[in-house]
């Protein structure tokens, strides 16, 4: 199993090298803050791989050290440190609300070393980018050519509701193009029990839920384990999701632990989307109050064995920053969860599986665990029902 | 949607206790083709004979309870029935038509095809308000053409849900080809989903309706047939451009029921013809978002007629339109009985009716074909032409994928134009709008395709004879001699898992109009980056098709552009107005494939 993990590792990896490259400029200079913010959170979730030496390789070798990206993690120690870094450079951020962006945007200081801290003050969209362009040393196909054709160059000043034949009062004719629309997905509502030890039997759930069009979305994730019908765990995000690239959503929002111990609020940075490949990632690095800093990223595939019978893989590695013993959380790794699940789709909209979940903890983290007489490494069998409306 | 109060009007609309899946004794669309015994029907609208002829007409919208599936659902109709009454009109006359809405929501007709002021034009927000709940909107106009086209809303969805008829237009001077009886070949599709619900599940997930996915046995049938190295090698470039090869159809037989004159394959529409007769049959896709490819088997079909526009007449087997598009084909059958087939593109179903001699005579019926995976040339065009997948080179990719490296731009061939206008033959090099580059796109293609004898994914090398854009001459040519003055570009863009739909990769809501100055002669040039068909249909305004040598082909309103390709057309802005121009893929057209086009 920890080689299927390991396998699976590399291949987040590879998903988040590509995810690199995916990662858009913005097509205007009049973009939100928000949006920069989004843009940094990419930034963030980017510098794991920076970290890795030659970084202007194109392409991230897969062949590297799985662990090196798991090494990355620590780097989040830094941020405190940076942050001084970028206050000094002239970063003069809302500090209520921005502190969790300035440690990211500190953190990502830290490993464009090649960037001047006098760089740092421009206004951290162009030329933060820029930055990374140059680590990247990728191209930007999301970037138009210069010589690129202007869109709006046939309408010689019409628009929809003003000029000649135009249809008095505000514009009627909306599509599809501005309704909103919804979903809710419970990706994983299951049962499981352990294989071979006495680990008591749980159930749980991991939903998304989505609000808006095609490019701005108001997201809820929401994961959780329940022992004897009571929540034992739970991670609840509320996120604004934003279109950066053809497969890829930023999304930056706040995010709720709650554990036997105290609950933990987080601001959160994203992305999620689908990498080559069909691979289905969602990662997150989240920054709360007294330093603390975790990164999660989640990764699922599927294979079609028919139209209708479906292997899902799923990957899910989680790191913290710093030790959090009342919540029984080390720093470093954490966790490694690989899991398959088979479902069979009686509809697109109602699919019940089996499967099969390994779980290890690592670190500081399997420390704690010990200490409690767990287990650090578990195998559970799971049945459940994937549906979504 | 008083579901209480509706009527049921149609004779689909059975008990549930008596229905058989699919077997609809609908008499409605009996003879409705019939046109010959329908000219001393002036103004009347029965059950027998839905056709109605003259230069006045009273249409209500409504209502209606339908049964196709062996559910009883509620449809929007014309006058109570699905398709709409055929509308037989003259050429030079000036026709009236009162359209009364008798639904809860506002209502509009669109006349497909028909060359008028754009007030009667029909599209709501655009043409004019809309018909409002309990209004009486009157359309009036000179018919100034001839041929077959058809009617339909153009709000919402309501297209979807029933409401399009037939409209045949009797030339001044007589058929050029005559034939001893005209039938109209309306085909459709029908759900018993809300249209609405349809969409949505297509924005959750792009691929909810597509149940013919390359799988895991799929890939060891081919590994064991072709070698591991080539099964791998088929999926790669998909894979990594997270597209799927079997991407034909957005919307599937999994909820559509394709129709042919209202009725379902199991229901048989059945057209009466007396040994020796040659037929005229007026084929119209009246469908929301299906491709048909249709064939008689065992007959040859000459197109006469293309768009409504007469064209040199060509002997095929099959031919393939998209939704908008009409074409006249004339046959003359051999047997007491013959099947007309149509499948759909994405081979996920079809509709079927018979001519035959007399009622309740059946042909065999041909299975559908399989489904063939997109090929390179639909993905990557020039560049791909003539290569099988074995020769994919990744290293020299035209198509530039936003995971990927740019392509090198196609080179501009304009220089070599013979003629001293450089304008004589339209321009290839390919211009990427800003607009392009960005989360609304997933692709764009460097080197697009520019012939026109390609019959499509499906239908290439199927061992028939099947009608291309390069086989459409229309006679007479153009109706403006005059070269262009200038070019407009655009580009048919989409991003299949977000499902939007753009041109230029604006959605209409983000758009501005297209202007074209009142009076000239403008090539457009639509290049598609995207990896489906898209029927385009201008509104007002006749498309001149020509081919990539500036020569002119056909006189259409809808012009198919396939994946890859690169098409051009002139347009003689003689129509003052705001027209609209969009793919009529409804969904499509809905999600944002829509522009407006005004002439000033």
């Amino acid at each position: 199993m920890i080689k299927n993990s390991v396998i699976a590792s590399v291949l987040c990896l590879y998903s988040l090298a590509a995810l690199a490259q995916q990662h858009v400029h913005t097509e205007s200079a009049d973009e939100t803050q928000n949006t920069m913010g989004g843009l940094d959170s990419m930034q963030g979730m980017d510098h794991p791989k920076m970290q890795q030496k030659d970084a202007d390789e194109a392409d991230m070798p897969m062949d590297k050290d799985t662990m090196s990206g798991m090494d990355s993690m620590q780097g989040m120690d830094h941020s405190k440190m940076q942050q001084n870094n970028a206050d000094k450079a002239g970063m003069s951020k809302d500090k209520s609300a921005m502190s969790g962006m300035d440690a990211m945007q500190g953190m990502d200081h830290s490993k464009m070393q090649q960037k001047d801290a006098a760089e740092a003050d421009m206004p951290m969209d162009k030329d933060a980018m820029s930055g990374m362009d140059s680590m990247q040393g990728m191209d930007m196909s999301n970037t138009p050519p210069p010589n690129a054709r202007d869109p709006h160059a046939y309408s010689d000043g019409l628009t929809l509701d003003s000029g000649a034949f135009a249809l008095p009062g505000p514009r009627q004719l909306i599509l599809a193009d501005e309704h909103t629309f919804w979903a809710v997905t419970f990706d994983r509502f299951e049962y499981a029990d352990g294989l071979s030890s006495s680990l008591e039997s749980l159930s749980q759930y991991d939903a998304q839920a989505w609000y808006g069009n095609s490019y701005e979305r108001l997201v809820i994730k929401a994961e959780g384990e329940l022992t004897d019908n009571k929540l034992a765990e739970s991670e609840t995000q509320i996120l604004w999701g934003h279109a950066i690239s053809t497969f890829w959503d930023s999304q930056i929002g706040l995010r709720f632990d709650s554990s036997e111990g105290p609950s933990r609020q987080w601001l959160t940075f994203g992305v999620q989307g689908l990498a080559p490949y069909w691979f289905e990632v969602d990662t997150s690095l989240s920054v709360g109050p007294e330093g603390r800093t975790a990164f999660n990223l989640e990764a699922e595939y599927e294979l079609l064995i028919t139209q209708r019978l479906i292997l899902q893989p799923r990957f899910v590695v989680s790191a913290f920053g710093k030790d959090d013993p009342e919540n029984g959380v080390g720093k470093g790794l954490s966790s490694l969860t690989t899991g398959i699940r088979l479902r069979y789709e009686f509809s697109r909209q109602f699919a019940p599986y089996l499967g099969v979940e390994w779980t290890g903890q690592y670190g500081n983290t399997a420390d704690f665990a010990k200490l409690e007489g767990r287990a650090t490494r578990q195998t559970q069998w799971v049945a459940g029902i994937r549906f979504w409306f | 949607m008083s579901k209480n109060n509706s009527k049921c009007i149609l004779p689909t609309c059975v008990p549930r206790r008596h229905f058989v899946k699919g077997t609809l004794a609908s008499s409605i669309a009996i003879g409705m083709g019939n046109l010959s015994t329908a000219h001393s029907q002036e103004h009347a609208s029965s059950a027998k004979n839905n056709t109605l002829t003259g230069n006045e007409f009273d249409l209500t919208v409504s209502e209606t309870s339908v049964n196709f599936t062996g559910n009883v659902r509620s449809a929007t109709t014309i006058n109570g029935s699905i398709p709409a009454p055929t509308l037989v009109w003259r050429e030079g006359e000036t026709v009236t038509i009162r359209v009364t809405n008798r639904l809860s929501v506002s209502t509009s007709i669109h006349w497909h095809g028909l060359i008028l002021p754009y007030q009667m034009d029909g599209v709501p927000g655009i043409s004019f308000p809309g018909i409002a709940p309990g209004e009486t909107f009157t359309y009036r106009f000179k018919v100034q053409q001839a041929g077959t086209y058809w009617y339909h809303s153009h709000t919402g969805f309501q297209e979807m849900t029933g409401m399009y008829g037939s409209i045949v237009i009797q030339p001044k001077g007589g058929e050029k080809t005559t034939t001893d009886q005209d039938m109209v070949v309306q085909l459709s599709d029908w759900t018993d989903e809300n249209p609405m619900s349809v969409f949505a599940h297509l924005k959750q997930q792009s691929d909810f309706y597509n149940y013919n996915q390359p799988t895991a046995r799929d890939f060891f049938n081919d590994a064991s047939r072709y070698g591991i190295g080539k099964a791998v090698a088929m999926r790669k470039m998909w894979n990594e451009m997270r597209m799927s090869p079997t991407d034909l159809a957005d919307v599937s037989a999994t909820t559509f029921t394709y129709l042919m004159n209202g009725q379902t394959p199991n229901g048989n529409w059945t057209g009466i013809f007396k040994p020796g007769e040659t037929l005229r049959l007026r084929f119209i896709n009246g469908s929301s978002n299906t491709f048909f490819d249709v064939r008689i088997p065992g007959l040859k079909l000459t197109v006469v007629s293309a768009d409504g526009q007469d064209v040199e007449p060509v002997s095929v087997d099959e031919f393939r339109f998209g939704p908008g598009e009409t074409y006249d084909v004339v046959v003359k059958p051999i047997d007491e009985a013959h099947s007309i087939f149509a499948q759909s593109m994405d081979r996920t179903g079809y509709t079927r009716g018979t001519l035959a001699v007399r009622q309740g005579l059946k042909a065999e019926v041909p299975t559908v074909d399989k489904p063939i995976w997109l090929a390179m040339k639909d993905m990557m065009g020039k560049m791909a032409q003539g290569n099988d997948m074995s020769g994919m080179d990744h290293g020299s990719m035209p198509m530039d994928h936003s995971a990927m490296g740019h392509g090198a731009k196609s080179m501009d061939h304009s220089q070599h134009t013979m003629s001293n206008n450089p304008l004589a033959i339209p321009s290839q090099t390919v211009n990427h709008a800003r607009s392009e580059y960005g989360p609304s796109v997933d692709a764009r293609v460097e080197m697009p395709r520019t012939n026109l004898d390609d019959p499509g994914i499906g239908l290439r090398n199927n061992g028939r004879r099947v009608l291309t854009l390069a086989d459409l001459h229309t006679l007479g040519g153009s109706f403006d001699p005059r070269l262009p003055e200038r070019e407009v570009e655009l580009h048919l863009t989409g991003n299949m898992e977000r499902y939007t739909w753009s041109f230029d990769g604006l959605e209409f809501g983000k758009s501005t109009p297209v202007h074209f100055r009142h009076g000239e002669r403008v090539r457009v040039i639509l290049q598609n980056d995207t990896m489906m068909t898209h029927p385009m249909h201008l509104h007002g305004v006749w498309s001149d098709l020509e081919n990539d040598k500036g020569e002119f082909m056909a006189r259409r309103h809808t012009i198919p552009v396939q994946p890859a390709q690169r098409i051009s057309f002139l347009v003689t802005a003689d129509a003052l107005g705001r027209w609209a121009w969009h793919c009529h893929l409804l969904f499509h057209m809905d999600a944002g494939m829509f522009r407006e086009v005004v002439i000033s």
